[in-house]
């Protein structure tokens, strides 16, 4: 029925009355910001793969295992008649990833790597050239973000828009619902999910990425040594800094499924010309109209 | 077709060819690693680093452990074992003919032998080895600070960098063989730190870890601490030296300020 619906929207011309109307949703700091983390994060985690793979191994603590066990996860091959043959070690359960992680690439060019080599930049082995990118796409993130906080601050978009309310949460179940029905809403604000998902991302993961990336320089450790006390050691830091990786590579996987599912084309020119096609205003059962 | 579907779709296509070129680019010159524009100007980010970091740290030092949280031996890296000739030489009379020699810009050059190295009041550091590949480890490191020895030499005005000069050759190549270098700043050459170690773990300093003599800069990664040094000079600039980026990992691409 939903289905249907959309269809019947899509097809109708230009001037058909069943749609609402277009409203400016995104200030050109929103739109501006968004796509340069875009690039940052595309950059960070290319490069970010390519330094863990310098030492794929991560652990818990101050300092790494090599004499005691502290490790939570580890990446390697080992050899065989038929070949290498690539694991991943997670919390002491052994996987066979080979293809993947731990050995990757064809015939001759079988090599033993971490990740493989069209998920790291350089594509080949450079710890050297890993860094130099990740610290400063990790600049240009940092520097965006606060940018950012400042005109959000100012705007009122983070007040009204990301700040999520007791309204909000209480909405929680029925947004849920909706989203696994696949019935969204086109509106002038966030829905609760929205909300939670963008203001975790702003507020918590990228936060904590920053955290974590500086408890892991030593020279932060001497100016701000309760950075690295606060995640109970560099080497957890550096756990942490992995895990909140994967978190924001789930977040954009899901960001990228809400954006083909509640129409493409309006959701990306929102965030490119900050201009968004609402919903028709609600008559007695508005989901009917939800798109 | 209706038109407006033609347009969603033109205008999708573009963003996504547009997006994915830049992208597809950008991976293209970043795996150029010769020394281009665009890594020199990505590069620059870590001068960005030194600078913030040097006037955030002060003089602020290394956090320090106690025995506790030594719980395993120092993990050696890089050269373990150097096969040079005048090493090994100086390995079979257990160093007791070494000698680190002090020149370059000071009034004073010094020629000190381990005896007198280890006369000098010295340091002991219960510190974490961080790695650039990421792993770190905790352990203890007694020496002469470096400062002390600088002290002795009297730097003239102008020096600007210490030049680390080692016994080992890490590489082997058509164009001759390389040595270990390195350069570190003169507000990390009197960081009270920053010491010249002949001690690991309460005992003398293995070959492995860069007996007779090493160095440590706590602030920063472990390429920075070179280890078998030999020679010790001041200097103004490491332009001349190797290929001018102020150390064996510099001169391959790594960052000359290792606090990140």
């Amino acid at each position: 029925m939903d289905d249907r619906n959309r269809q019947s929207r899509r097809s109708a011309s230009p001037a058909a009355g069943k749609r609402g109307p277009l409203i400016y949703r995104q200030s050109i700091w929103t739109r501006t910001t968004h796509w340069v983390w875009a690039v940052c994060l595309f950059f960070l985690l290319l490069s970010g793969l390519q330094i863990f793979n310098a030492h794929p191994a991560l652990y818990l603590g101050e300092q790494s295992g090599f004499a005691f066990d502290n490790a939570v996860l580890a990446i390697g091959a080992t050899q065989d008649e038929s070949g290498l043959k690539g694991y991943t070690e997670i919390l002491g359960w052994r996987f066979d990833t080979t293809g993947l992680l731990g050995a990757s690439g064809e015939g001759f060019l079988q090599e033993v790597r971490a990740f493989p080599a069209w998920a790291t930049l350089p594509s080949f082995q450079s710890l050297a050239d890993g860094r130099v990118i990740h610290f400063f796409f990790a600049w240009l993130l940092s520097a965006t973000l606060i940018v950012w906080l400042l005109a959000s601050a100012i705007n009122g978009h983070l007040r009204n828009d990301l700040l999520p309310r007791l309204a909000d949460l209480r909405a929680l179940p029925r947004d849920l619902a909706i989203h696994l029905r696949f019935r969204f809403h086109h509106t002038g604000s966030y829905n609760t999910l929205q909300k939670l998902a963008y203001f975790g991302v702003l507020f918590v993961l990228l936060p904590l990425m920053v955290a974590t990336g500086l408890a892991m320089s030593p020279g932060m450790n001497a100016t701000l040594p309760w950075l690295t006390d606060l995640f109970v050691g560099r080497q957890t830091a550096r756990t942490i800094h992995f895990v909140v990786m994967l978190a924001l590579v789930g977040f954009f996987l899901i960001h990228m499924a809400m954006i083909l599912a509640a129409d493409p084309f309006n959701e990306l020119r929102s965030i490119v010309t900050g201009w968004y096609r609402t919903d028709p205003p609600k008559n007695a059962k508005g989901e009917e109209h939800a798109a | 077709m209706p038109r407006e579907l033609l347009q969603r779709r033109n205008f999708l296509r573009g963003l996504t060819a547009g997006a994915g070129g830049i992208a597809l680019a950008g991976c293209d010159l970043l795996d150029d690693t010769s020394d281009s524009r665009v890594r020199r100007v990505l590069a620059s980010a870590n001068d960005l680093s030194y600078r913030v970091q040097r006037l955030l740290q002060g003089d602020a030092l290394a956090p320090e452990f106690t025995r506790a949280d030594i719980r395993q031996p120092q993990r050696p890296n890089g050269v373990a074992h150097p096969q040079d000739e005048d090493y090994l030489a100086l390995a079979a009379g257990d160093f007791a003919d070494y000698r680190l020699e002090v020149s370059g810009l000071v009034e004073t050059p010094l020629s000190l032998s381990r005896e007198q190295l280890q006369a000098m009041p010295a340091r002991t550091q219960i510190t974490r080895h961080d790695c650039v590949e990421g792993w770190s480890c905790i352990a203890e490191w007694t020496g002469v600070p470096l400062s002390t020895v600088l002290a002795m030499a009297r730097p003239k005005s102008q020096v600007r960098f210490v030049l680390l000069r080692c016994f080992d050759t890490i590489e082997r190549g058509l164009s001759g063989n390389v040595k270990y270098y390195e350069t570190i700043d003169m507000v990390d050459a009197l960081h009270p730190q920053t010491i010249l170690a002949y001690g690991l773990n309460q005992g003398p300093l293995p070959i492995e870890n860069g007996a007779p003599l090493r160095l440590r800069v706590e602030r920063q990664l472990g390429y920075k601490m070179a280890k078998y040094v030999r020679a010790i000079e001041l200097v103004s600039t490491f332009a001349d030296v190797g290929d001018g980026r102020g150390g064996y990992w510099e001169d391959r691409g790594y960052d000359w300020y290792a606090g990140i």
